[in-house]
């Protein structure tokens, strides 16, 4: 079969700050295939797509549409070429109705005048000859006049097209015009590709899964040739996902080309045609899906194993020292997001949790920190100062915590915007943890120390401890925050993607930390993306899925793929390998199927 | 890796790439050194100076006269100078008061009502107990009820903005009508005939020192400034309300109530211009009108935002504003311009720094500029480029300090030594 | 007596249904422009000095033509409004400057302006030009006094009253019920959206803003050629300030400020017909719109629901490089 092009990216190279998202990244897209993005978080899915739907725009490279070279500055651009992208966080107005969300935007079909004048000139000349070839003998009947052509006269003509700019006009005010039935029209899209709706509805009553069905009826609706869709799958029920699977079958057939991001391979292998494979912002290889299978890209996905020389000591002293049990969460939108997690925390060992990004490991931390709210479960920590008495920490806020004694230190994720004031400096930000000291008035001196040893020693790059740290480079950034985080002497250290764009040497700085902590005894939780890394680094590695534990493996016995496999599928799949995607999705839906993160331990 | 000189398709591909782009770009700029900044905005302070000049002539006025006249209005007589020091001292006291709410990016514009309500209470003192105690004590007395009539006004809007999250910019705008509403109805008991203009009320005047009046309100506000300076740099209070202005998520981290900050926040804020209220009345007019605060509840704002909430830059700016105000009435004056011209002179002003503040945040690039530029030494220019992307390797690569923010030849071979490092590894 | 009161409520309102029309149609895209006030006062100095210079070129107040003085005040406010929308937009928009800020700055300098302006005309012969203009303003369709209460309702006014409510109520249709309208809801409620649905977010917040402070500057104008009859009086900003208030208490809906404007003119007017009031019981009326705005923009918070908030990105400004 003849294969046409529809979009062709070439060299295309992004950087944010000094974190390279895409690194000459060459892709084509043909007209007529579902192609699947795959890679690991991090690895540069989104941004490349995002390039593409004109929301960020690359260093270098090209795009080809069609063959053509094309400029895609805004959104708006990308509409022209027809590229509609779904996104994973919903562009959507609230407070509007679903249907004036799709219609949002919408521009006028272009009136061209001196077409419709040559359509007007044609029309009436064919029908004058009607009405000279008219027979009236041939049209008997009493309402035959009815059907008599009508003669347009020489100056009826002239003073029609002498008005057509006035139609042109109307033809706008009349678009332009939001009339009641409006939302019919587009539900009447939306009854023909299956999608059952009510599009009346406002956004804000609207379930998570009803608005990513609206975003998808939304660029349906908008004509696109070339689809995005990011992670579009991960809301949806099973028979969501099968009539959307549907529709992408039925826009492939009629030639549009389909590109979706996803991790979840059982997805890529069911309704992708070639599958693209990102890594670390590098295109890694596109192979056919037919010749290829879940194994090989896994390996694909994860990389070649590589050595990383990191130093693991033998844990000793392992005490528990956190125990999380049954933990149930749910996001503002009621989606459950921590799924009756259980696991330990020890003293003396690093604990890896792996998982895709949004599995559930922010909310996890969070919850332990006294920063998320928690349905169910308990939280319960050991204090070593007290002979391992236990301490209840659930539904405490975090100076509660503080408070009880106990000594949990947090990096979060969100470097900037959570663990550290970018707009404040060193000195200042250290003080986060410690101002609460003293009477009324702050002590910058033992702050401006501690600054200083954490320069000195983590060797942060800085013109002085006076600078603002949004100025620093995200290594030493991250230097701050953990230097800062292990200097309270926790007793359990958490850290969110601690190395998440950071380069080699800052990387093994911060690994070396986390060693160091261990030896000490404290209880690491370090929930990382890199599996080499997790798999260097730790003593037990916990996955999870969907906010659900998938197994516990032994870091010094694991293999890549074994996690790449958990990370992907939930518990079914772990243990009874045969059952399929859809019978997965109906039991995570279910309330009785929570028990089985709990088994797979 | 990334070298150019063997690739010269790149480097058109860069030119076509600028071509394609809208010819001016505009990007968030971060370090601009302060100096810069200030240079910046005495550009502004000269070019408004000099609008306001050209209309004064073309009202018939004369374009050195203008200046002279400025000058004169304000250091003629030590007068002259105690009263602008004086309405700086005003000015930039309601300005401190409004920082620490801006600060927290509590957007209360309330400040005129506040300081009404200071005025307000601080009256009601005066008429009410004037002559039944000391001197002494009555403005004590004075300075408590102000301190409470501006902190009640301020700590209404911050209750419902902590617990409903209440707009707090139209709340606070709606109470300055209310606080204008409420002197008009007092007025009209206190007054008998309906004039609606109360007297100079006699007693709990404040004394005055060295034979001049409003010294007194000067050191006050001296004082304050000094204490808000403080409060905001060294204190808890001050690091906790910049932390919420910064990062709700950082300050939740670190378990920091906000509610709490919101509320405290606004009772200092509100007290402060209570105490405005109180030098207004007390120290000031010795009497109250709907217009006491005269909009300089508006015009702190200005000055706050424009200060970037720094005491000191504020201190300057309510001196400029001070400055233009009573020099421009003098010129009015003088050429017998409208009773308007000094708000209209202190509006330009403030336009002309509200825009040159862009150029202290914003990177504009000219993409023509650009091309003509990497056109005629086409060399230089692509250098830049690559030493861009250096730089991002530099800082991954090795803590060679003085290298990574200065592009130096050198510091690209370390940045290739980074970037062979990595390729090993990952390969 | 009550029609009287009710028509006179109805024709004083006028000044804060253009204000808060305007006031709206801006707020709509997310610009909080407090510069309203001195929008109003720049547009009674733009709508005074074109009448004033027609009439001059005239030679004799007497040979106008009610039409042109008309056509010429309204033009001429709109022109002088547009600009300092112009301004407005170009600091906030381009400049990315502070909207409170550069709100503020535009209403000290509006009501400057126009002292700086018209103070000029006060004392001069132009006075009684604008008093003989201003009939061309206040007369009403009827021949003679209204006789009856249909005719005093409804039909006793210049022309600008009725101009008021037709915008307003094309305003709340074009809002409501056109795609640009819908457009233009989305910029304000959520600015990246819209940018993401291939709508210039700049683009309507400069075409908006011009357009509310042209609409809002009528108010200046009516202020002063209706109201007053052509009198000079520099106290439009603080029915300025109303005309923001009006905007919350209308619940961000052209259709509602206008009733919402004819209770704050009843109340406004009030003190003057209820004879037997105190001078203090006066003035607490006159207290009342601004309570009652506050008490709706609490209830609002505390039981809103979704479609009575403010515009959700009100008051920021649009950078699509920070999202």
């Amino acid at each position: 079969m003849e294969k046409t092009v529809a979009i062709e990216l070439r060299g295309i190279t992004k950087t944010f700050g000094d974190v390279v998202a895409n690194k000459n990244v060459d892709l084509d897209v043909y007209r007529g295939e579902i192609l699947s993005i795959l890679g690991e978080n991090g690895s540069g899915k989104t941004t490349l797509m995002n390039m593409i739907a004109g929301i960020y725009f690359p260093d270098e490279g090209h795009i080809y549409i069609n063959g053509e070279e094309v400029v895609i500055k805004s959104p708006k651009d990308a509409f022209a070429h027809r590229i509609g992208m779904i996104h994973q966080h919903f562009k959507l107005v609230d407070t509007f109705s679903a249907a004036d969300n799709i219609i949002l935007g919408e521009k006028c079909p272009k009136f061209d005048l001196k077409a419709e004048r040559a359509k007007l000139v044609e029309a009436h000349k064919a029908e004058n000859e009607a009405y000279e070839n008219y027979d009236e003998a041939e049209h008997p009947g009493p309402l035959a006049y009815m059907k008599k052509p009508k003669f347009h006269s020489e100056k009826e003509t002239k003073r029609r097209l002498a008005l057509m700019p006035l139609t042109g006009i109307w033809k706008k005010i009349k678009f332009n015009w939001l009339a009641k039935k409006r939302a019919d029209v587009v539900q009447d899209i939306a009854n023909r590709f299956g999608f059952k709706i009510d599009l009346k509805k406002k956004i804000y009553d609207m379930s998570v899964s009803e608005k990513q069905t609206v975003e998808i009826i939304k660029v349906l609706y908008r004509g696109a040739d070339i689809l995005i869709l990011d992670e579009p799958t991960a809301v949806l029920t099973p028979q969501e996902i099968e009539k959307l699977f549907d529709v992408l079958r039925n826009m492939k057939a009629a030639g549009k080309s389909i590109i979706i991001i996803t991790h979840k391979l059982n997805e890529v292998m069911e309704i992708s045609d070639r599958v693209a494979v990102l890594r670390k912002g590098e295109h890694i290889a596109t192979v056919n899906t037919a010749d290829t299978n879940e194994q090989q890209l896994t390996e694909m996905m994860v990389g070649k194993k590589v050595s990383l020389n990191i130093d693991r000591t033998e844990p000793h002293d392992v005490k528990n020292r956190l125990v999380v049990s049954g933990l149930s969460a749910v996001d503002p939108d009621g989606v459950k997001v921590l799924d009756n997690v259980s696991f330990e925390a020890r003293s003396g060992e690093i604990l890896g949790i792996a998982g895709i990004a949004g599995s559930g490991q922010r909310q996890l931390l969070e919850a332990i920190a006294g920063l998320y709210k928690v349905k169910e479960g308990s939280i319960t920590y050991f204090d070593p100062s007290k002979d391992d008495a236990p301490v209840d920490l659930r539904s405490k806020t975090p100076v509660q915590i503080r408070d009880l004694g106990v000594r949990l230190s947090f990096v979060p994720e969100d470097r900037l915007g959570m663990g550290l004031v970018g707009n404040m400096d060193l000195i200042d930000n250290m003080m986060l943890r410690s101002y609460r000291k003293g009477f009324m008035f702050l002590d910058r001196k033992s702050p401006k120390k501690l600054a200083e040893t954490i320069v000195e020693e983590l060797e942060v790059v800085t013109p002085s401890t006076h600078t603002a740290v949004r100025k620093l480079s995200g290594g030493n950034v991250q230097k701050v925050l953990v230097g800062r985080e292990i200097a309270a002497s926790p007793s359990v250290l958490m850290a969110a993607y601690p190395v998440r764009g950071l380069d080699i040497n800052s990387s093994y700085t911060i690994y070396n930390l986390l060693n160091d902590q261990k030896e000490k005894g404290v209880a690491v939780i370090f929930v990382g993306e890199d599996l080499d890394v997790l798999i260097e680094l730790c003593d037990r590695i916990l996955v999870i899925c969907a906010g659900r534990v998938t197994g516990v493996v032994d870091g010094r016995r694991a293999i890549k793929e074994q996690i790449g496999l958990l990370m992907t599928k939930t518990s079914h799949d772990v243990d009874e390998n045969q059952i399929s995607i859809d019978d997965l999705h109906t039991e995570s839906e279910n309330d009785t199927a929570n028990s089985e993160g709990g088994d797979a331990q | 890796m990334r070298s150019v000189t063997g690739k010269p398709s790149k480097f058109d591909a860069f030119v076509d790439k600028l071509k394609k782009e809208s010819p001016i770009h505009i990007s968030k700029r971060v370090d601009m050194p302060a100096w810069k900044q200030w240079l910046i905005r005495l550009a502004a302070i000269v070019v408004a100076l000099f609008i306001c000049a050209i209309i004064t002539v073309s009202e018939g006025g004369d374009f050195g006269g203008f200046f002279v006249q400025l000058g004169n209005a304000n250091f003629m007589q030590l007068r002259n100078f105690i009263v602008l020091l004086q309405e700086t001292a005003i000015l930039l006291l309601i300005a401190l008061a409004i920082t620490p709410a801006f600060k927290m990016k509590f957007w209360n514009i309330g400040a005129e009502g506040q300081v009404l309500m200071g005025g307000l209470m601080c009256a009601t003192c005066m008429f009410y107990l004037g002559g039944k105690m000391s001197n002494s004590a009555l403005i004590v007395v004075m300075l408590i009820a102000s301190i409470a009539g501006g902190a009640i006004w301020a700590v209404i809007p911050a209750l419902f903005k902590a617990k409903w999250n209440t707009n707090e910019t139209l709340f606070t705008l709606m109470l300055n009508y209310i606080a204008m509403g409420l002197i008009s109805f007092v007025l009209t008991i206190w007054v008998r005939s309906g004039s609606g203009v109360l007297g100079v009320l006699r007693y709990g005047q404040f004394p005055r020192i060295g034979n001049q009046p409003y010294v007194l309100n000067i050191i006050i506000v001296a004082i304050i400034t000094v204490l808000i300076w403080i409060y905001l740099r060294f204190s808890k209070h001050g690091y906790e309300l910049s932390v919420v202005g910064e990062s709700i998520n950082t300050a939740k981290y670190i378990g920091i109530s906000v509610p709490k900050v919101i509320i405290r926040t606004m009772l200092l804020s509100g007290a402060l211009c209570g105490i405005a209220g109180w030098l207004l009345v007390g120290g000031t007019s010795y009497s109250i009108t709907t217009n006491t605060a005269g909009g300089r509840g508006f015009t702190a704002i200005l000055i706050s935002w424009l200060g970037h909430f720094e005491p000191i830059s504020m201190v300057v700016f309510s001196l400029i504003a001070a400055f233009l105000s009573k020099g421009a009435s003098q010129v009015a004056l003088t050429y017998h311009l409208s009773g308007s011209f000094p708000e209209i002179i202190t509006s330009i002003f403030f336009f002309a720094i509200i825009a040159c503040e862009f150029f202290n945040n914003y990177k504009v690039k000219f993409n023509f500029a650009h091309f003509k530029k990497s056109k005629e030494q086409g060399g230089e220019a692509t250098t830049a480029v690559i030493s861009d992307s250096e730089r991002e390797d530099g800082e991954k690569g090795i803590e060679d300090t003085a290298e990574e923010h200065i592009e130096q030849p050198t510091s690209e071979g370390a940045a290739l030594e980074g970037k062979d490092l990595e390729g090993e590894v990952t390969e | 007596m009550f029609w009287t009161f009710l028509s006179r409520s109805i024709r004083f309102s006028t000044i804060f249904l253009y204000g808060s029309t305007g006031e709206i149609i801006t707020e709509k895209s997310g610009h909080l422009n407090l510069g309203v006030p001195g929008v109003m006062c720049i547009g009674a100095v733009g709508g005074c000095l074109g009448i004033n210079a027609y009439l001059k070129t005239l030679g004799s107040a007497a040979d106008m033509s009610a039409f042109g003085v008309v056509i010429i005040g309204i033009l001429c406010a709109l022109l002088a409004g547009a600009l300092a929308g112009l301004l407005f937009s170009f600091f906030t928009v381009t400049l990315r400057c502070n909207q409170n800020v550069t709100g503020l700055t535009l209403t000290t300098f509006g009501a400057a302006f126009m002292k700086f302006m018209l103070g000029d005309l006060e004392n001069s012969s132009s006075v009684v030009n604008l008093g003989t203009a201003s009939r061309a303003f206040t007369q009403s369709m009827l021949p003679s006094e209204p006789s009856n209460w249909f005719e005093q309702l409804f039909l006793s006014y210049g022309v600008l009253v009725y101009l008021a409510i037709a915008i307003a109520i094309a305003a709340a249709i074009i809002l409501k019920r056109t795609r640009t309208g819908l457009n233009l809801r989305a910029v304000g409620e959520n600015p990246a959206t819209a940018d993401a649905a291939g709508i210039s977010v700049g683009k309507y917040r400069y075409l908006s803003t011009i357009l509310g402070c042209a609409i809002a500057a009528l108010g200046g104008l009516f202020y002063i050629m209706d109201s007053l009859g052509g009198a000079l009086e520099f106290t439009v900003d603080a029915y300025g300030w109303m005309a923001v208030a009006l905007v919350i208490f209308s619940i961000w809906k052209p259709n509602w400020a206008i009733l919402g404007s004819i209770l704050f003119g009843a109340l406004y007017i009030a003190p003057n017909y209820l004879l037997n009031l105190s001078f203090s019981e006066k003035e607490i009326i006159k207290l009342l719109p601004y309570i009652v705005t506050v008490l709706v923009l609490i209830i609002t918070s505390i039981f809103g629901k979704r479609s009575v908030q403010p515009p959700a990105a009100l008051g920021t400004t649009y950078f699509r490089e920070e999202r």
